[in-house]
């Protein structure tokens, strides 16, 4: 059986690569996408959106029904982890530690807790003592990289980045709290209601801004339409492809924190990595 | 750019898939996951596609290994075949 799958492999990936022999060249100026669309996008992007990066413009301006699809899909990634994987019943066992000595408590009876405050703390089952380099380290780390995140954001429509990349930089800042320090940590600063109603409200903005050019008298996603809204109306399209990209940025960070929540506590949000 | 960092790094490329898919490991195959998509993030760069670039090294090499290690902290390490 396993040679048999290894003849399959062999057969698919030579075919594969027969197929490849008939695309253009890297970079060749005669293929069919640079011979019609690149050109235009290439000499009218900037007059027609104000938006040096063409990238951005293509994504976000011309093609903006698919990315407000992709920012769908990543949020149904984010529902289909929260209702696979979560799990609302409390767990039966509960460790404490007795903080000046250090003594750890294994409680069998759910009914029975120990108050939690300044002799004692709740610790995972496979609990081991955090390092205080990493924390420290991790601590002067994290609001960096979330500015940075913000930057990445904001810069979308000049430098290369968008609200993609700046969600998940965002997103994996909140990860890196929550692996140097404890899941718990970031269970209770962020909420998990208020990392639901983000990622859907994340949406809701690019779905918005894309709506209220309706009834201003343009097509849907149509940014031109938005010219009384804002206070530069010679950058409209640039300036609503950022509101589209800041939606984005926020449902895509809320979407990766639910997912590594979900994934490293088994969906009970209580211990974790 | 010459030819030869392209011919090394796609080398890389191939070693690290071919890795992936040997080694027992789990952890080590989400490793080696997060350097071939860091490879293919630099394979992205020398091409010019900056924007993909930065959505392998944000997503690629960043959070996917991140979610693989999750995975594996609450399933098995070790493989069966």
């Amino acid at each position: 059986m396993k040679f048999f799958g290894f003849v399959v492999v062999c057969l698919v990936g030579g075919l594969l690569l027969y197929g490849t022999a008939d695309f253009p060249d890297w970079g060749d100026p005669d293929s069919p996408a640079s011979t019609h669309l690149s050109d235009i996008y290439i000499e009218h992007a900037f007059e027609q959106t104000q938006v040096p990066n063409i990238v951005t413009a293509i994504l976000a301006d011309y093609r903006g029904f698919d990315t407000m699809f992709e920012t769908a899909v990543i949020f149904c990634a984010g529902l289909a982890c929260f209702l696979l994987l979560r799990d609302f019943k409390e767990r039966k066992e509960r460790f404490y530690r007795h903080v000046p000595t250090g003594v750890i408590l294994h409680v069998k009876n759910s009914k029975k807790a120990l108050r939690v405050g300044r002799d004692f703390e709740h610790i995972d089952k496979d609990w081991i003592p955090s390092d205080l380099i990493i924390k420290t380290v991790c601590r002067i780390l994290i609001p960096f990289i979330q500015i940075y995140a913000l930057y990445v954001v904001a810069h979308g429509d000049f430098s290369p980045g968008g609200g993609f990349q700046g969600g998940v930089i965002f997103g994996s800042s909140l990860i890196l709290l929550a692996i140097s320090y404890d899941l718990k940590i970031l269970v209770r600063r962020i909420k998990e209601k208020v990392l639901g109603i983000c990622a859907a409200a994340g949406v809701l903005v690019y779905v918005g801004i894309a709506a209220i050019c309706m009834p201003m008298g343009k097509s849907f996603l149509d940014y031109s339409a938005l010219e009384m809204f804002v206070f530069d109306p010679h950058h409209v399209r640039a300036l609503g492809m950022l509101g589209v990209e800041i939606g984005v940025g926020i449902a895509v960070a809320a979407v990766m924190a639910i997912i590594y929540i979900n994934i490293v506590s088994e969906g009970r949000h209580d211990e974790g990595l | 750019m010459p030819w030869q960092i392209d011919m090394i790094v796609l080398f890389f490329v191939i070693l690290c898939a071919v890795a992936a898919i040997t080694v027992k490991d789990l952890l080590s195959t989400a490793i080696l996951f997060g350097a071939y998509s860091f490879m293919m993030c630099l394979l992205w760069a020398v091409m010019g596609a900056v924007d993909v670039a930065f959505t392998e090294a944000s997503v690629g090499a960043g959070v996917s290994t991140v979610f693989f290690v999750a995975a594996v902290f609450r399933t098995s390490r070790r493989t069966k075949d």
